[in-house]
């Protein structure tokens, strides 16, 4: 006799069913976003009916399919499922299956629903019965019908008995690839990865921007930025990286512009380059790590003197955070071990001694008419190129002699 | 040469050599020198280590690469027990594990710890009833192996993980060097928390394997040093070992079902051919893993007998090669009770994919042929 295991995943998706029109759009999205995922368990289908989704395992391991369905946004919540026979002693290991995936669970509650009515055992007999199952297999565990550990719902349908297990959360949000494109300005810090994550949470598809200034920077820290797309691309599909040679404005910036301003004036150049690379992209907003009062150049003066050089929105997902529950969520995101490697980034090389924690509009601009930086902007974005990161590869050729050699 | 001695080592495969050469030679950076060259390298240590996580459906930072099984054994068992020797000291075995796994658990019966060396039935099978039974207060780890290298008989690990899971203070290790890429096995679903791997059994290289440690595990280091390796294993990294481990666990992976098919239908060919004979007593249990048959010539010195196929290109062995060298009588098989004639007289076939039926009917005919030339002074 062959262990019985679960056989599917019931996918239920909360907000986007109330989408209304887009729906539909809105789950095929869902549908091809999870089929990306899950490209690794090539056994693996989708079903959809009425509302909700399965993946139907056919033989893939189902902790692991339900851990990368997990990491999916547009998801509400998951459970693990199987189909039997309507068969009493094939339901009754079902039922049990389903109980023991809610490990610790001392109470429980089976809801039965019969939609075929020629299944001899009405629903009201089919829940003591395949309940007083459980009780007899397991020790010091109750019903309780009213706030259960665990619900096993059972339904009897035409071509056979579903059994469901306890509810799985899904990561929540929408989509991504629903709701537009933005530029994610990545440096290697804990924030600009996690605002990218909220983002993408919200069903937007990210590019990244990133200023590299060798020799100042190592190609660690550009391998580092690399590294955090490809972890944020495990919540889309893919992250472009477009990588912005920066050396040559932060000399001049370090060269020509009063020490105080610098820290200001070098993050109005980066916007104005995020702009430019968002329009030539056609990405329609940016998007930050920014927070307010973090650190002492993170105020509202600067954020405000900042943000003069562009009409773009600014999307801050973390404006409103604590620093620890930003550390959280890198945690939780598989970005906080990557973001600590202690590699310097472009931001922290030419720190000014004594950086204005409140500089303004007019000062700004009047360092800036003293020289101009329109050609060295250009060239900047003539020189730029782009990484691009999957969940499981990085462009660029030495990635293709590793293939060769691994 | 007809080579049947699978268990003890493989022949490398010639892609994994390329890699080691290539990188010995390319890639001779050490990983954590902070210049380019050294920052390539650690690239290469990264994706080899992405690439090994992905193909034993672990996460990255569960791969430990190590020099091999011996070590990763010691690793597991040694860094359990003196991590967290304050929750308890007393520790779950079998009688018929590798010595690698036995020698560290009889090394720290001298330094105070408790052990519990689970027996096993005729076919080499442990009881996983057996081993909850042993569980006491103090038990901080279990260790079993996967498949057992000298009779191939397969243990029920997935069994023995799942009613571990109702003890979260315990620890479960699990020795998989003769398992890897022979039989199914599932670090996350089955509750395992470290797993034994080594390169050199699967056309890889001596010197190379990993141990995959769960995230939650915390063992004390073997190689107190620099920060590789998570901090669990001091020493400059073997990139060119390391890749060379990887490259060969992608090559098992390619194919796999049709390779353990073939493995099992030159073991049925195999076991076939030694039931027919009448001087061969089968000691592997049939459901055994697909690589390995045990049987014994009651009357013959192994020995003997190897050396005389040895005469003719073909090799196969007696016991585990790492025992091979202490006294006549095998342990795993006297734990499973056979009689002192058969214990004394085992050979073992081990096979690989890359064996060939004309090989096998090849090694029958030759045992037929020494078996009756030894007749006339031994039999």
């Amino acid at each position: 006799m062959s262990i019985m295991n679960f056989d599917r995943i019931m996918i239920r998706y909360g907000e986007m069913a109330l989408k209304g029109k887009n729906r539909r759009a809105f789950e095929q999205k869902l549908q091809s976003n999870i089929a990306i995922k899950l490209r690794k368990y090539p056994n693996t289908t989708i079903k959809k009916t009425q509302g909700r989704m399965f993946v139907l395992l056919n033989g893939e391991k189902p902790h692991e399919v339900m851990k990368e369905c997990q990491e999916v946004f547009g998801i509400h919540s998951l459970s693990f499922a199987v189909m039997v026979e309507k068969e009493e002693e094939q339901m009754k290991e079902a039922v049990m299956l389903a109980f023991h995936d809610a490990r610790n669970a001392r109470t429980f509650k089976i809801s039965s629903k019969r939609t075929d009515k020629t299944f001899p055992i009405p629903s009201q007999e089919l829940n003591p019965l395949l309940g007083g199952h459980i009780l007899r297999q397991t020790e010091d565990v109750k019903v309780d019908v009213h706030n259960p550990d665990v619900e096993i719902k059972v339904e009897v349908r035409h071509e056979g008995c579903y059994v469901t297990a306890q509810d799985y959360p899904g990561a929540g949000g929408l989509p991504v690839g629903t709701t537009g494109k933005s530029l994610l300005m990545l440096s290697g810090g804990i924030d600009s990865p996690v605002a990218g994550y909220l983002t993408m949470k919200r069903g937007v598809e990210i590019e990244a921007i990133h200023f590299h200034s060798p020799p100042y920077t190592s190609e660690r820290a550009k391998q580092k930025v690399i590294d955090l797309a490809q972890a944020l691309s495990k919540f889309g599909s893919r992250v472009k990286i477009h990588v912005i040679p920066f050396t040559a404005i932060q000399q001049k910036i370090h060269r020509e512009m009063p020490e105080g301003y610098s820290m200001t004036i070098m993050r109005r150049m980066m916007m104005r380059i995020s702009e430019q690379v968002a329009a030539r992209n056609e990405l329609l907003s940016i998007t930050t790590g920014e927070s307010l009062g973090q650190v002492a150049s993170q105020t509202m003066e600067s954020m405000n003197t900042i943000n003069e050089v562009t009409n773009y929105p600014i999307i801050r997902p973390l404006v409103s955070m604590d620093k620890i529950e930003i550390i959280d969520i890198s945690r939780k995101i598989g970005t906080y071990d990557i973001s600590i490697r202690p590699f310097e980034d472009c931001c922290t090389v030419f720190v000014p001694k004594a950086p204005k924690t409140k500089p303004t509009r007019k000062n700004a601009n009047y360092y800036e008419s003293n020289s101009d930086f329109t050609r060295d902007i250009e060239k900047a974005l003539e020189e730029s190129y782009i990484v691009e990161v999957s969940p499981d590869r990085q462009s660029g050729q030495q990635d293709d002699e590793f293939d060769d050699l691994l | 040469m007809i080579y049947l001695d699978n268990s003890a080592t493989t022949h490398p495969h010639y892609e994994v050599l390329e890699s080691f050469q290539k990188v010995a030679d390319q890639y001779f950076a050490n990983p954590s020198s902070v210049h380019r060259f050294g920052s390539e390298a650690e690239r290469l240590l990264d994706r080899s280590r992405k690439q090994a996580a992905q193909l034993l459906s672990v996460d990255p930072q569960e791969v430990i690469f190590t020099s091999g099984g011996t070590e990763g054994n010691n690793m597991a068992i040694k860094g359990i027990a003196l991590q967290h020797q304050n929750r308890g000291k007393h520790l779950v075995t079998t009688l018929i594990e590798h010595p690698s796994v036995m020698e560290a658990f009889k090394a720290l019966e001298t330094l105070g710890f408790e052990v519990t060396y689970i027996n096993v039935d005729q076919n080499g099978k442990v009881n996983p009833e057996d081993i909850q039974q042993a569980l006491r207060d103090d038990t901080i780890l279990v260790s079993v192996m996967s498949v057992n290298n000298e009779l191939g008989t397969i243990q029920p690990v997935q069994k023995i993980g799942e009613l571990l899971k109702a003890y979260p203070k315990v620890f479960f290790h699990v020795d998989h060097v003769q398992g890897l890429g022979k039989i199914e096995l599932s670090v996350k679903e089955w509750g395992i928390d470290l797993c034994t791997l080594s390169g050199h059994k699967i056309h890889g290289l001596k010197g190379t394997g990993a141990l995959l440690m769960q995230k939650h595990v915390r063992v004390f280091p073997l190689l107190h040093g620099g920060s590789q390796e998570a901090e669990v294993r001091a020493g400059t990294e073997n990139l060119p070992g390391t890749v060379a481990f990887v490259k060969a666990l992608r090559l098992l992976h390619e194919d796999h079902k049709q390779k353990v098919n073939h493995l099992r239908r030159m073991r049925t060919i195999l076991w076939e051919g030694l039931m027919l004979r009448d001087y061969c007593k089968i000691n592997s249990p049939e459901d055994g893993a697909p690589h390995i048959i045990n049987f014994s010539i009651p009357g013959y010195k192994p020995e003997v007998i190897i050396h005389a196929l040895g005469e003719e290109g073909i090799f196969i062995s007696t016991k585990s090669a790492c025992s091979s060298k202490q006294p006549d009588v095998s342990a795993v098989l006297k734990a499973c009770n056979l009689d002192y004639e058969r214990t004394t007289s085992a050979l073992r076939v081990s096979l690989s994919t890359t064996n060939e039926k004309d090989e096998i009917d090849l090694f029958l005919k030759k045992l037929d042929q020494t078996v009756e030339n030894l007749q006339a002074t031994m039999g």
